[in-house]
């Protein structure tokens, strides 16, 4: 359950970049997944209450953007869809492609509440 | 962009996931901020700073992955037996629980740090980070780090290695990257281990298992090898040595940049490695 550890990692990215722009609140995070970067988008869902518990994302609405497979063919050139244990060109049938994504476990933008602007408890 | 962390935008998603894309949305008396960096960000630049380490002693990290007993630490011991003489070898074992692993090591003479990862599935940067303060690098030709009997969770988190190879042991059946995909599409190498068995377990092909390996755009080499009987052997000592090679040669074209390594914050920037 590697999942849990990823949340973490996301929560901490999430927290210092509320830190950094002063907000008082995260409302919404996006995050980009694709079926190749070996994630559960279940199991990392029922992580995110536990690692965002007592952050400034606690609330926050977690929206998960599932990218597809795309390979690009090494002899043909073209482009295909793909699964993931048949990475083959959908077009000449070479199994020799570039996988152009698919494997991408990013987070992609987030939603902030700023600070109000006459609050005096900003610690840096 | 981010060179290091995986985060790069391909042709292939730009257009669902760059800013003006249909993820960029305000409401109001909000912020929308466009981040773009990978999930694992942290784990990624600390992997790089453990490459870096191990570039500046001209080391070679390799790590062993697989299922639970595919055999990782009995390549490790055949291995020793065959290359120690004329190679410096350290190894890093991860294990859930105990210091196994490691003493079996450390019997052949040969420098073995144990990480008891707990509950954690698979070793990360930070904890290799951690073990190589205990490892004088200049003293190494080649650094093994065996991770966590696992087919799934070690395959997300770079740990600065230069080259995966991933065990596939005949016990197990020759779908496996079939089912394992992720894991063994980061493999530089698949080794079939415990090919003594072959016979014996003759429904293994390991042409299919290679074709199952193809069909995941996979180029890996594929090599058949049996600690127990040593079969194979060559072509794996081969390959290690190809491997120390290439990086050599490519330290000599690509000088490291001194100081480059300490560019971002780290929590122990003293530490003497
Ligand atoms: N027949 C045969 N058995 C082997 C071979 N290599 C390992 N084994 C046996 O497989 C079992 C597990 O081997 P290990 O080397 O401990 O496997 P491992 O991958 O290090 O295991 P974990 O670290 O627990 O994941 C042991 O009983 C070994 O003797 C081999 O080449 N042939
Ligand atoms: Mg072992
Ligand atoms: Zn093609």
């Amino acid at each position: 359950m590697h999942e849990l550890a990823i949340c973490q990692s996301l929560m901490e990215q999430v927290e210092s970049i509320a830190d950094e722009r002063d907000a008082s609140r995260v409302t919404s995070i996006t995050i980009g997944m694709g079926p190749l970067a070996g994630v559960e988008v279940q199991l990392l869902k029922n992580a995110y209450p536990i690692a965002s518990a007592g952050t400034v994302a606690e609330d926050a609405d977690l929206v998960i953007e599932q990218l597809p497979i795309k390979v690009r063919c090494n002899q043909c050139g073209a482009e295909s869809d793909a699964l993931p244990n048949k990475l083959t060109c959908q077009q000449c049938g070479d199994w020799r492609t570039t996988l152009i994504s698919g494997d991408e476990m990013m987070l992609m933008s987030l939603e902030l509440e700023k600070k109000n602007e006459s609050a005096s408890d900003v610690v840096h | 962009m981010c060179d290091t962390c995986g985060c790069n935008i391909t042709h292939g998603n730009e257009s669902l996931i760059k800013p003006g894309g249909k993820l960029e949305k305000t409401e109001s008396g909000r912020e929308a901020v466009t981040v773009l960096h990978s999930l694992l960000h942290e784990n990624d630049h600390t992997a790089q700073h453990n490459r870096e380490h191990f570039d500046q002693h001209n080391v070679l990290a390799i790590n062993l992955m697989s299922s639970p007993g595919a055999g990782k630490t009995a390549l490790l011991e055949a291995t020793i037996q065959q290359m120690g003489e004329g190679l410096r070898i350290a190894v890093i074992e991860g294990d859930l629980e105990t210091e196994n692993d490691a003493e079996r090591i450390r019997k052949h003479g040969v420098k073995a740090i144990q990480i008891a990862t707990g509950s954690a599935c698979h070793l990360d940067a930070h904890m290799i980070h951690d073990a190589l303060h205990n490892l004088d690098l200049s003293e190494y030709d080649i650094v093994f780090i065996e991770n966590v009997g696992n087919l799934v969770c070690p395959a997300s988190f770079d740990l600065g290695q230069h080259v995966n190879v991933a065990l596939l042991s005949v016990p197990e059946g020759d779908d496996k990257p079939a089912k394992y995909p992720v894991m063994f599409r980061t493999a530089d190498l698949v080794m079939i281990s415990k090919c003594d068995l072959l016979p014996i377990l003759d429904d293994f092909d390991p042409e299919r298992a290679k074709k199952y390996l193809r069909d995941i755009a996979s180029d890996a080499p594929v090599i058949a090898l049996s600690s127990k009987n040593l079969a194979g052997m060559n072509n794996w000592i081969e390959w290690v040595t190809q491997q120390i090679e290439q990086r050599i040669a490519y330290l000599e074209e690509n000088p490291l940049q001194t100081g480059h390594h300490h560019h971002h914050t780290h929590h122990d920037d003293n530490a003497v490695l």
